[in-house]
């Protein structure tokens, strides 16, 4: 029996030949990820293993992107804690306020993880890496710890749920529908413990973003990772970015499929996830009229450049419903400035929207875009559970960047197509 | 090694952001976090348990965001154990990391009402129903577990294997 793309790259890390599912492994890591919410939980724990030194100072990625520029006094004192550590062990990569970004966008684009990787990161989207044909998975903060104190982690080597892929994308949809689609298809627990293996000729039609996006929200079906194969697309992003050489693996033709999922995707619609869960999924011509108080466009999930060009698109010329608040974050600085070099930001400002540095803020309901009781929003983040973006009587949807600017024209949930023909 | 509380019973899918809200993540000071315990799902939560109790909960529990202040917040409050039908993989491992036992449990799940009285014993993994006086059968806890649970976690018990 074969094995999968995922399980190639484990048995790589861990020297082993090959692996199976459910095999107990140790294995070394090429990247341990933190953030400014993660880490000071890990550098507490860290300090209890009495080591002085870190494994490696150029292996481990700190980024202060959660409650950045510092929302109190408190997450003030948590970046602190980070930089101190950072600057103390000699951190290569860590990247303060200017130069940080929201990290799963940042660490691909500044090169750190590439195809054959395996990383691991204190923050659940760390799966957002299987884009570029890494293993990568979030952990918690001890398990972080342990990782910059040793450069290893122990995995359960996982089976996985192979996406075949065929046909392509409609107009004004993208990865951030067939995401959804999937996790409405297969619940917020459909993958768990599992890998998710992205196949077919369906793959090579969608943008890395797209990808990226997909990968992201692999964690929301529950899944250990999500990955996808490294072709001509992915290999043109590593050669613009990557540091190292990449390591390409492919699954095993006779690779063990817990079950194959097959997807066209010219019939994916519009997809939005009504609260409070992911998989809560309707398309877009089941939502009804849902009356919207605020739209926010950006995050891990969905703020990467291509991410606002569909915005732009669908808000050029118009202008925001008055009842809305429509906020806008590039993921990076990087984005930040070639989405002002395109002229995104005149679009944006025009149509009435607010344009921040990059933050995870409102995502977690963090800060820059908090819900008061009875609001509801329209995002293109990942996660909608109670009280995500702030009151515990508030409601997230999540969408596509092309439905959350629609939506914000429209001041209710819209389609992109009936905006652009109205 | 036993323990016994009274139960809270959840259902499927309770997340991290409803364990320990993101709003109160600007610390990781574990009384500050047990405070605000649950406190978006059962706002009473932290006002009726106590020491020893037990949260029993139906599919996938922790899922959502790594944020291991969530079994922290958990386990500061008092919790001696969580039984659930399955944990979301981040959850699992974090919660054994800090030394708060979890248990998957099915049968156990199935008939443990919201008030009743239960019994874990870690060394035999019996669940006992003390309010209904029904037995079920999970996974022993290996020996290694309940060190690291009694050390108060992975580091510690590591940082104590080492001296």
């Amino acid at each position: 029996m074969g094995m999968t793309m995922s399980q190639k790259i484990l048995a790589s890390h861990a020297g082993l030949e090959r692996v199976r599912a459910g095999q107990l492994i140790m294995a070394d890591l090429d990247l341990v990820l933190g953030n400014d919410i993660t880490a000071p939980v890990a550098i507490n724990e860290f300090s209890k293993f009495g080591k002085e030194t870190v494994f490696d100072k150029e292996k481990i990625a700190l980024v202060p992107d959660h409650f950045t520029p510092n929302k109190d006094i408190k997450a003030a004192e948590q970046a602190k804690t980070m930089r101190t550590f950072a600057r103390h062990h000699e951190i290569t990569n860590y990247f303060e306020v200017g130069q940080m970004g929201i990290e799963h966008a940042l660490l691909p684009e500044q090169g750190l993880v590439g195809a054959g990787d395996l990383v691991i990161g204190a923050d659940s989207h760390t799966c957002t890496y299987g884009a570029l044909g890494a293993f990568s998975t979030g952990v918690g903060s001890t398990d972080m710890a342990a990782g910059m104190a040793s450069g290893k982690a122990w995995f359960k080597v996982p089976s996985a749920i192979r996406f075949n892929l065929t046909g392509k994308l409609s107009r004004f949809v993208s990865g951030k529908d067939l995401i959804l689609h999937i996790i409405g298809m297969i619940g917020v627990d459909g993958a768990l413990y599992q890998s998710m293996e992205f196949t077919g000729p369906g793959v090579a039609t969608l943008t890395i973003d797209d990808r990226f996006t997909v990968a992201n929200m692999a964690i929301e079906a529950g899944a250990k990772n999500g990955i996808f194969p490294v072709d001509e697309v992915a290999k043109a992003y590593l050669d613009e970015h990557y540091k190292k050489v990449p390591r390409i693996f492919e699954a095993d033709d006779d690779a063990e499929w817990e079950k194959t999922y097959e997807i066209d995707l010219s019939e994916i619609k519009s997809t939005v996830s009504f609260p409070h869960l992911p998989s809560n999924t309707r398309t877009i011509d089941a939502v009804g009229e849902i009356r919207i108080d605020q739209v926010v466009i950006g995050s891990c999930t969905n703020g990467r450049i291509d991410d606002l060009r569909q915005a732009a698109e669908i808000l050029k010329g118009r202008k925001v419903a008055p009842h809305v608040r429509a906020l806008i974050f590039p993921a990076t600085q990087k984005i930040w400035k070639q989405a002002m070099g395109e002229g995104l930001f005149d679009i944006f400002v025009d149509a009435g929207c607010a344009v921040s540095t990059p933050t995870c803020g409102p995502c977690l309901g963090g800060h820059m875009g908090i819900l008061a009781e009875g609001e509801r929003a329209v995002s293109t983040t990942n996660r909608n559970f109670v009280g995500r973006m702030g009151h515990p009587k508030s409601e997230v949807y999540l969408a596509s960047p092309s439905v959350a600017a629609a939506s914000a024209v429209a001041g209710y949930i819209a389609d992109p197509k009936r905006i652009m023909e109205a | 090694m036993q323990v016994q509380g009274n139960v809270f019973r959840y259902g499927d899918n309770v997340d991290t952001d409803v364990i320990i809200p993101a709003r109160y993540l600007n610390t990781a000071d574990h009384k500050e976090l047990a405070a605000h315990c649950m406190e978006d799902l059962d706002s009473t939560f932290v006002t009726k348990v106590q020491k020893g109790d037990i949260i029993v909960a139906d599919r996938n529990f922790g899922c959502g965001s790594s944020r291991e202040h969530a079994p922290i917040a958990i386990k500061e409050s008092g919790v001696s154990c969580v039984i659930a039908r399955s944990f979301a993989r981040i959850f699992y491992r974090n919660a054994i990391n800090i030394g708060l036992p979890i248990l998957e449990c099915a049968e156990a799940v199935e008939h443990i009402k919201a008030g009743d009285i239960v019994e874990v014993d870690f060394d035999s993994g019996t669940i006992t129903n003390v309010t209904s006086g029904k037995r079920f059968e999970s996974e022993p806890f290996p020996a290694f577990m309940q060190q690291l649970i009694v050390s108060g976690g992975l580091a510690a018990f590591m940082a104590k294997e080492a001296r």
